[in-house]
């Protein structure tokens, strides 16, 4: 290295010292110590006492883990597609030339600025079986499938039963998705014009344009919002645990695993049997963050290579 | 789709269907607020009526008294907010300046690391950062929420690094060359051009303090400490689920002061949102 080469790095690591710090306290320490832990008998209150993988056995015949686990999956696998399809549908239709665009777009974002805690509260609300607006809109349009069809269906009292609860969790979630919206708007109107152009002169139709056109060169913003969605799904916390007052829902149907993540950690305070909860989802998320590239690969089309 | 003129058929259809997905989003607001104006009694009548008939203002300074520390809850979201929004835009467009704007050996290495840190989920090393903080003798008081964001969030890092490589180099070069060391390059000449970025790194730490529930949950222990997305969390859960008008008065009134700051900031709010999807 040359002295201006030495300077240079001299200079950068500085410049990028704060992060490095947090980097090694907040981040590798933590994530060392979270591994270690989940080979202790810990409780905070006193040190750790080593005792091998005894706390992943005892998850292995633990069955309210695996039904924290199969809420989750369950959560991940429904609300990852349908918050795309949703967002997406909504970004394609916003991007017609409509009038009152800026303000159809400014509503579908503003739900998603709603603190967790009041999402939480206001759909509880919502969801209310009797008195809640989900059901009170419902009812009247499943009366008139009934007397049509003849069948009986009538509206599920949504958060007190375990059939339903987790839908309960995903429509307040698709409540949500204008996030979402915004980023795939942004990815539609960087499509070139000219794409759409030569497509016209070839009499390609709507779906032939969307689907070899639009969904190709935005795929890598699909790739991005579904790894972020992946992410976000797998640690839901806030919203099944203000929804049933710090509990788990009727039959357990909303323990999750970061829920009971939570309640070892500061509830039983049974911190080594926490972080190994922790160490087992976080190897899920980058296990199937590494299938989600590993079709990216195949599938994510990016311009100029 | 904006080539090929669109059928009048087709575009009356589709601004139909965007209307009714508006309602659709529109309407749990609309709920929420017409709950809030309600006395108990039509909160349980049915059909529910969306115009109370008589709109009962109270049920604000109630909720607020019911609450009983609204204005210290108050208070302690908005010093989290300032400290953190203080923090992480220092701290994050110093090290985006490093990992942009400066060439040193394994400087993209290093930053795909950073990349790979936005992956871990808090509560992954939730319960290892509690005993670090237990140690400190931090529990119980603020410091956990917002010393962190002093060490810059990858996030936020990304985001300012991607305004700062836009920011041809030669600008930079003409600085050092009149002799301008590079920590006066930043103050001096970057900083002043990437004020739209770090005003939406700013508002987007603003809104995540103010939201967050899970670090307050753990981090704080004494009631009067809390913040207002504990506080309504802790009211909601006293309730039990009963008065559902002085719920949603409470709810509308810790979500009014992000509406009312987006509705000032709209266009770098979106702007920066989209940026973070689509720059990548």
């Amino acid at each position: 290295m040359t002295k201006n080469e030495r300077r240079r790095l001299a200079t950068g690591l500085l410049f990028i010292s704060p992060w490095l710090v947090g980097f090694f306290a907040l981040c590798v320490y933590p994530l060392v110590s979270s591994v270690y832990f989940s080979l202790c008998d810990y409780s905070v209150l006193s040190p750790p006492v080593f005792i091998g993988v005894r706390n992943y056995q005892n998850l292995w015949i633990d069955n309210v883990f695996w039904t924290s686990l199969y809420n989750t999956v369950f959560f991940a696998v429904f609300a990852i597609p349908l918050g795309l399809v949703v967002s997406l549908s909504l970004a394609v239709l916003l991007n017609f030339s409509i009038p009152g665009k800026g303000i159809f777009r400014t509503i579908f974002f503003l739900p998603s600025l709603v603190p967790m805690v009041c999402l939480a509260v206001l759909w509880q609300w919502m969801l209310n079986g009797e008195l809640g607006l989900v059901n009170n809109a419902a009812n009247p349009v499943l009366h008139v499938l009934n007397d049509m069809l003849g069948t009986a269906w009538s509206a599920p009292n949504w958060l007190q039963d375990a059939r339903y609860a987790k839908w309960g969790i995903i429509f307040t979630g698709l409540w949500g998705v204008g996030n979402a919206v915004v980023i795939y708007l942004a990815g539609l109107q960087d499509v070139p014009r000219y794409l759409y152009e030569s497509a016209d002169i070839d009499g390609a139709g709507f779906w032939q344009k969307t689907i070899h056109i639009t969904i190709p060169v935005i795929s890598p913003v699909i790739y991005f919002n579904s790894i972020m969605g992946l992410i976000g799904t797998f640690q839901v916390f806030a919203v099944p645990f203000v929804m049933t007052n710090g509990g788990d829902g009727p039959e357990r149907s909303l323990l999750f695993m970061a829920t009971y993540l939570y309640e070892n950690a500061f509830a039983y305070w049974n911190m080594g049997y926490a972080c190994a909860i922790g160490v087992i989802l976080f190897l899920v998320i980058l296990a199937l963050t590494w299938l989600a590239t590993k079709l990216s690969e195949k599938h994510v089309y990016y311009a100029g290579k | 789709m904006k080539t090929a003129e669109t059928h009048p058929v087709l575009r009356a259809l589709i601004f139909v269907a965007l209307a009714l997905a508006a309602v659709a989003f529109l309407a749990p607001f609309a709920w929420m607020v017409s709950t809030s104006l309600k006395p108990l009694n039509e909160t349980m009548s049915l059909p529910p009526k969306w115009i109370p008939s008589s709109v009962q203002w109270n049920n604000y300074p109630e909720a607020i008294a019911e609450m009983r520390y609204f204005w210290r809850y108050a208070g302690n979201s908005l010093f989290l907010c300032v400290m953190t929004v203080i923090g992480t835009v220092t701290s994050s467009a110093l090290t985006a300046y490093g990992f942009s704007r400066i060439e040193w050996r394994g400087r993209d290495k290093w930053f795909l690391v950073l990349l790979a840190t936005m992956m871990i989920p808090f509560p992954v090393i939730m319960v290892p950062v509690y005993g670090l903080f237990k140690d400190l003798g931090w529990i119980g008081t603020f410091k956990p929420l917002w010393v962190p964001s002093f060490f810059a969030s990858a996030f936020n890092v990304f985001l300012l690094r991607q305004f700062f490589l836009t920011l041809p180099k030669d600008i930079s070069e003409a600085a050092r060359i009149d002799g301008c060391s590079e920590i006066q390059i930043f103050l001096r000449i970057i900083l002043p051009l990437c004020r739209p970025a770090l005003l939406v790194v700013a508002l987007l730490q603003f809104l995540f303090t103010w939201n967050d529930f899970l670090g307050p949950l753990i981090f704080l222990t004494n009631q009067r400490d809390f913040t207002l997305a504990l506080g309504l969390q802790s009211f909601q859960s006293q309730q039990g689920g009963t008065s559902w008008h002085l719920l949603m008065a409470a709810s509308t009134l810790v979500i009014l002061p992000v509406i009312v700051l987006f509705f000032f900031t709209q266009r770098s709010f979106t702007d920066g949102i989209a940026t973070t999807g689509t720059k990548s």
